[in-house]
C-alpha cells in the first residue's frame, strides 16, 4: 500500500484566496531537505553513531599525531628493541628497531587514512564525471567510455594495483595513483548506472520540455540524484582502499621504510612473530578496526539514504 | 467552453493566425523504434501516419489502449522524440524547418504534464524550485522565477508559503499533480499536453484536478491535448476526440458525436467496455475477445481486423483511410464499412 | 454486523482487525479495527482509495504481512483462527484454502519459470501426485480460464504472454488447489478496458461455478458494480459502510461513499464542475480523534469530532458508521436509474 498522505486533519483554514479546494490541514509539517532527513534518521542509529565515533577518534588521532604520540616514531634504540606490550615507558612495546609502537601506530594512521581516502576521492571525481557523461551522452560516447573502463575491469583489482605500482615503482604518490586507477572504473560504472536511471525519468523530460540545455539539466537534476549512490559506493571503497594500500606496502610496493605505515609495519614485524606475537598483530588490528568501522558506518549511511520520503 | 472564449476576446500577443488558424496540425506523423534482441529489422510502429488538427481553445481527447502510441505521439508533438517523417505545423509555422518555428520556441508555447508517479518531480528539489526551473532556464532571474512559481502555486490551489518549500515526498498524489501542472504553466504556454495526467489519482482527487484543469483553461486561455485511457474522463473534458489503435487514428470527431454514434467498431468496443456503476446493468458478454496485438508486427490491411467482428477479406487486403479530417466538425473513421464503395458487405451502414 | 439477518455461520469472519507498522520514526495505523464477514459463495468488494487499508487488510487475511507489522483482532475462516496458524498449517492454508490474485502478474510470477512450471509446482505441493497428472490438471486449469491453445501456452514464460493472458494464468494458479476463499487485489486495474471486462466476466463466472467466497479489493466503483454481491467501503483503515452493492451505489448512507460516487466521472455534464471531495485522506501516522472523515465532510458536527461513530443499521443488511446517516443525500445515480 503506498501511503502518499501527508496532510493531517484539523480545521479547514478559512483562506478564500485559494481558488480550489485543496485543504491543507497541517501547516506545521516540518520540511526537511534530503540530506537533513538522512541525518535525522541517522540520529536514531546507535550502531552507526558508535562506529562513526571510532572512525572520528582514529582520524583525530592521526591529525593530532604530533600532540598525542609519546615518542618520535623514527627514533630508534638498540637496547630497547622488541619490548613487549606493557613495557615501562613504552606501554604498547617497541618494534624491531626499538621505535615506540604506539607512536608509530598513531603516525601510521596518517598514511593509512590518506591512502584510504585519497584514491577514493580521486576516483569519485574522475570516475563520477566520466560516468555522468557516459550515462547522459549518446551511444558513441557511452560506448567509448564504458568499454575503456571494462578493460580495467578485466583484471582483479589487487593484481592491477600491484602491476601498476610495480611498473611505476614504490612510494606513496605512486601508490595513490595506482589505487585511483583501480577504483575509477567501478566508480564510473556506478555513476553511469545511476545517471542512466535518472535520465529517462519524467522530470528530466519535463526539464527538456521547458527548454533547458543538457548541461543545465545535469547540474540541476542529475548530479543531486547521482550523488547518493556514488557516495554510498565511495564510502564502502574506503576500507577496501586501506586494505589494498596496506597490502601494497606489505609487498614493498607502497610506502617505503622507515615511514610508519600499518601495512609496512606488518611486513617488517612479521620476522619477530615468534618473539612478540602481540606486537606483530597490532598494525593488523589497526587496519582491521579502521576498515570494519568505515564499512559499518557506510552501511548505516546507506540504510538511512535508501529510504525515500 | 467555446462560450467562455467568446466572452473573453483576449488575444495572446504570440497568436499569429487568429482564432481560425489551428493551433497545431499534425500530418502523417510517423515514428518507429528499433527493437533490441527481437530479430533483425524488428520495429515497433509506435506512431504510424497520424494526422489531426488541434484548434485554438479546444480540448482534444486522445484515447486508446496501452501500446497504441498515444504517449509517443505526445512526445513527438514536443520534439522530445524526433519524428521519422511527417509534418508538424504550429500556429501556421512548420516546426523544426527553415523559416518555421524552432524547437526551443515551440517548447515555450507547448508544455506537457506527465502522469503522477515517483518520477514526475525531482525528489531532491523543493517543489517551488522545480516550478521555477522553467522560467529560470528561459532567462528570468532567480527571484523573479521564484515569484512566478509562487503566483502559479496560488493558481493551482496550493498556498506557496506552505507547499513551496516542501519536497515531493511530503505531498499527496493530488498535491503533486497540482505541482506538475504548475511547473508546466510556469513557462506561460499556450498549449498543454496532458499525458494521463489524472490517471494515477484517486477518484475523489481526480475530480478536484479535473475541475482545476477546466478552470485554468478558462482563465489562462489554454488549448489542451488530453491523453487518457479513461473514456468517462475524456468524454467529460474533451470537445473533440481522437481514438488510436496500434499507432494509427481509427476515429476522430466531436466528442458528443463520437460517444453517441461511434463509427469505428473499435470505438464501439471501447465504449461497450465501460463499466456502468450500476449493479443492475452488468455487462454480460465482453465486446471484444483477446488482447491488443503487439505493435511490433501489426496485421496487414486494417490493424483492427484480427479482433473485429465484421472483418472481411477487403479488410485484410487494403488499409482503410480516415478521410477528410481537417475540419472542426468532421467525424471520420478509418473503416471500410463507412465507405459505400469499399467492397465491404456492410459498407455504408456505419 | 449482519448478525440479525444472517443465521448461518459465515465462511470468513473478521473482527476488529488492526494492523500497525511500527518504525522508529512513526507508527502507521494502516488498518484500524476493520470488521466484516463473508458468506460462502459470496463476492465482497473492499472499496477504497489509496491509504484506506484495503490491500493491507487483504494481506493480513493471507498472513502475508512482514514481521514488523503488528496485527491484532480476530480472523476466522470456517471456524479456524487464521492469525494463530504456524509453520506447516500456515503453508497448507496459503494456496490450499486461500489463494490470491495480485494486481501485477508480471511481478507476482517468477520470470525464470514457465506458466506450466508454476502450476505443476503448486499442484504437487498441495495435492501431490505424479508430474504427468499435475500437467494434465494444469492444462485443464489453463482451459478453464479460457487461455487459447492452452497446451502451447503451458510452456510459455510470463513475459511471452500479453497482460490479459498473464492475469488469466495468475488466476489459474490461484484456482489450482480449489481454494475456499479467493483474494483478489485490484486484479484488473493494470489491464486495458477491453481486456478488463473480459477478466471480470471470467472471474464472475468462475466464482459462480466453483462457489468460492471471494474478496475483491478495488478502488473502482464500476468494477465493484460489475462483480460484487456486497461492498465494504473502507476509509482510513476502517469499514465505514457496508451493504448489497446495488443499494450502496444507488443510495449511499455514508457521506464519504456519497462523495466518492459524486466525484467519479461518469456521464456528468461537460460544462459543469464535478462535485469533488475537498482535501486529502488523513495522515495514518496522526489519525484524528473522532470520525476520520470529519475534516473533509460537509455534514460534520462537533459530535463527529468527539469519537468514532458506532455502527448504525439504517436498512436490512446495511451498515454505516456515521452520526448523520439520515442527512446523507442519495447518489446522483438514483436519478439516472
Amino acid at each position: 500500500m503506498n501511503e502518499r498522505v501527508v496532510v493531517a486533519p484539523g480545521a479547514i483554514p478559512a483562506d478564500s484566496e485559494i481558488a480550489d479546494n485543496e485543504v491543507d490541514l497541517a501547516p506545521a509539517i516540518k520540511v526537511r531537505g534530503y540530506w537533513q532527513s538522512v541525518l535525522h534518521r541517522l540520529r536514531y542509529d546507535w550502531m552507526t553513531i558508535g562506529f562513526g565515533l571510532v572512525v572520528l577518534a582514529i582520524v583525530i588521532a592521526a591529525i593530532a599525531a604530533p600532540l598525542i604520540a609519546p615518542f618520535d616514531p623514527y627514533q630508534q634504540s638498540i637496547v630497547g628493541r622488541l619490548k613487549p606490550f606493557g613495557w615501562r615507558g613504552h606501554p604498547w612495546g617497541t618494534d624491531e628497531l626499538g621505535r615506540d609502537m604506539m607512536s608509530r601506530l598513531i603516525y601510521g594512521g596518517r598514511i593509512s587514512l590518506l591512502m584510504g581516502l585519497a584514491p577514493v576521492l580521486i576516483a569519485t571525481v574522475v570516475g563520477g564525471m566520466l560516468g555522468v557523461i557516459g550515462g547522459f551522452a549518446g551511444r558513441v560516447a557511452n560506448t567509448a567510455i564504458m568499454r575503456t573502463m571494462d578493460v580495467f575491469y578485466a583484471f582483479p583489482s589487487i593484481l592491477l594495483a600491484v602491476a601498476i605500482s610495480g611498473a611505476m615503482g614504490g612510494g606513496m604518490i605512486n601508490g595513490i595513483i595506482s589505487l585511483s586507477l583501480v577504483f575509477t572504473p567501478a566508480m564510473c560504472r556506478v555513476a553511469e548506472t545511476a545517471t542512466a536511471q535518472v535520465k529517462n525519468l519524467d522530470y528530466i523530460e519535463a526539464a527538456r520540455a521547458s527548454g533547458a540545455s543538457t548541461l543545465t539539466i545535469i547540474r540541476h537534476h542529475v548530479l543531486g540524484n547521482v550523488l547518493g549512490p556514488v557516495f554510498i559506493y565511495a564510502s564502502s571503497l574506503v576500507s577496501v582502499s586501506i586494505l589494498l594500500a596496506s597490502g601494497l606496502s606489505f609487498l614493498g610496493l607502497g610506502v617505503q621504510p622507515p615511514e610508519p605505515d600499518w601495512g609496512l609495519m606488518l611486513s617488517t614485524l612479521r620476522q619477530s612473530l615468534y618473539v612478540d606475537p602481540l606486537g606483530c598483530a597490532l598494525p593488523g588490528i589497526a587496519i582491521f578496526v579502521t576498515s570494519i568501522c568505515f564499512n559499518l558506518v557506510s552501511d548505516g549511511v546507506r540504510g538511512a539514504m535508501d529510504v525515500r520520503g | 467552453m467555446s462560450a467562455a472564449v467568446e466572452m473573453q476576446p483576449y488575444v495572446d500577443p504570440r497568436d499569429r493566425g487568429g482564432a481560425a488558424q489551428p493551433m497545431l496540425i499534425a500530418r502523417e506523423l510517423q515514428r518507429h523504434f528499433r527493437v533490441k534482441g527481437a530479430g533483425t529489422g524488428a520495429v515497433v510502429r509506435a506512431v504510424d501516419g497520424v494526422s489531426f488538427t488541434l484548434f485554438k481553445g479546444e480540448t482534444l481527447g486522445v484515447v486508446g489502449e496501452s501500446g497504441c502510441g498515444k504517449s509517443t505521439l505526445a512526445r513527438l508533438l514536443l520534439h522530445l522524440v524526433v519524428p521519422d517523417s511527417g509534418e508538424l505545423v504550429f500556429d501556421g509555422d512548420a516546426v523544426g524547418e527553415r523559416g518555421g518555428v524552432n524547437v526551443a520556441d515551440l517548447r515555450r508555447q507547448v508544455q506537457m504534464v506527465f502522469q503522477d508517479s515517483y518520477s514526475s518531480l525531482n525528489p531532491r528539489m523543493p517543489v517551488q524550485d522545480s516550478i521555477a526551473f522553467g522560467p529560470m532556464v528561459n532567462g528570468r532571474s532567480k527571484t523573479e522565477a521564484r515569484r512566478i512559481a509562487h503566483e502559479i502555486l496560488v493558481k493551482v490551489g496550493l498556498r506557496p508559503d506552505l507547499f513551496g518549500p516542501r519536497y515531493p515526498h511530503e505531498l499527496s498524489g493530488g498535491q503533486k499533480q497540482r505541482v506538475n501542472i504548475a511547473r508546466a504553466l510556469a513557462v506561460g504556454p499556450r498549449m498543454v499536453i496532458l499525458d494521463e495526467a489524472v490517471s494515477a489519482l484517486d477518484k475523489s482527487v481526480e475530480a478536484q484536478v479535473l475541475n482545476l484543469l477546466r478552470q485554468l483553461k478558462r482563465t489562462l486561455n489554454l488549448t489542451y491535448l488530453f491523453i487518457s485511457h479513461d473514456l468517462n474522463v475524456v468524454r467529460y473534458i474533451s470537445d473533440r476526440v481522437l481514438v488510436m489503435y496500434l499507432g494509427q487514428v481509427v476515429e476522430l470527431g466531436p466528442a458528443a458525436e463520437v460517444f453517441a454514434r461511434a463509427r469505428h467498431p473499435y470505438t464501439r468496443a471501447l465504449l461497450g467496455s465501460r463499466l456502468s456503476m450500476d449493479a443492475g446493468r452488468r455487462i454480460e458478454a465482453p465486446p471484444l475477445v483477446g488482447d491488443p496485438p503487439s505493435p511490433i508486427d501489426p496485421p496487414s490491411g486494417c490493424r483492427f481486423r484480427t479482433r473485429c467482428p465484421h472483418a472481411e477479406s477487403v479488410c485484410e487486403a487494403r488499409m482503410p483511410t480516415l478521410g477528410h479530417w481537417e475540419d472542426r466538425s468532421s467525424h471520420v473513421a478509418a473503416c471500410h464499412m463507412t465507405r459505400p464503395d469499399s467492397g465491404h458487405s456492410l459498407a455504408g451502414s456505419a | 454486523m449482519d448478525g440479525h439477518t444472517e443465521a448461518a455461520a459465515p465462511l470468513l469472519d473478521v473482527r476488529d482487525l488492526t494492523v500497525k507498522f511500527v518504525s522508529r520514526e512513526a507508527t502507521v495505523t494502516a488498518v484500524n479495527g476493520a470488521t466484516f464477514s463473508l458468506r460462502a459463495g459470496e463476492v465482497l468488494c473492499l472499496l477504497g482509495e489509496s491509504g484506506s487499508g484495503k490491500s493491507v487488510t487483504l494481506r493480513a487475511l493471507m498472513r502475508l504481512l512482514p514481521k514488523q507489522a503488528q496485527v491484532a483482532g480476530r480472523v476466522e475462516l470456517g471456524g479456524q483462527d487464521v492469525l494463530a496458524l504456524q509453520g506447516k498449517a500456515l503453508r497448507a492454508f496459503r494456496g490450499g484454502e486461500v489463494a490470491m490474485v495480485f494486481q501485477e502478474p508480471m511481478t507476482a510470477l517468477d520470470p525464470v519459470y514457465t506458466i506450466g512450471q508454476h502450476l505443476v509446482e503448486m499442484i504437487r505441493r498441495h495435492k501431490g501426485g505424479t508430474k504427468a497428472e499435475a500437467r494434465a490438471r494444469a492444462i485443464e486449469l489453463l482451459e478453464l480460464v479460457k487461455i487459447p491453445s492452452a497446451a502451447r501456452r503451458f510452456d510459455a514464460y510470463p513475459h511471452e504472454l500479453s497482460g490479459g493472458l498473464r492475469q488469466r494464468a495468475m488466476i489459474a494458479i490461484a484456482l489450482s488447489c480449489g481454494p475456499r476463499l479467493l483474494l483478489a487485489d485490484e486484479p484488473t486495474t493494470a489491464l486495458d478496458a477491453t481486456v478488463q471486462i473480459q477478466v471480470l466476466i471470467l472471474l464472475r463466472r468462475l466464482q459462480q461455478e466453483l462457489g468460492m467466497g471471494t474478496i475483491f479489493v478495488t478502488h473502482d466503483l464500476g468494477v465493484a458494480a460489475e462483480i460484487a454481491d456486497r461492498v465494504a467501503v473502507m476509509y482510513a483503515g476502517r469499514v465505514i459502510e457496508e451493504g448489497p452493492v446495488a443499494d450502496v451505489l444507488r443510495a449511499p448512507k455514508h457521506p464519504y461513499t456519497a462523495g466518492l460516487l459524486a466525484s467519479t466521472v461518469h456521464e456528468q455534464a461537460p460544462d459543469q464542475d464535478i462535485a469533488a471531495i475537498p482535501g486529502s485522506p488523513p495522515d495514518l501516522r496522526r489519525l484524528p480523534g473522532g470520525c476520520s472523515f470529519a475534516p473533509r465532510c460537509g455534514l460534520a458536527t462537533e459530535a463527529c469530532r468527539q469519537a468514532f461513530p458506532d455502527p448504525v443499521y439504517p436498512a436490512p443488511g446495511r451498515m454505516a458508521r456515521c452520526l448523520r446517516v439520515a442527512d446523507v443525500l442519495p447518489s446522483p445515480l438514483t436519478e439516472l436509474a
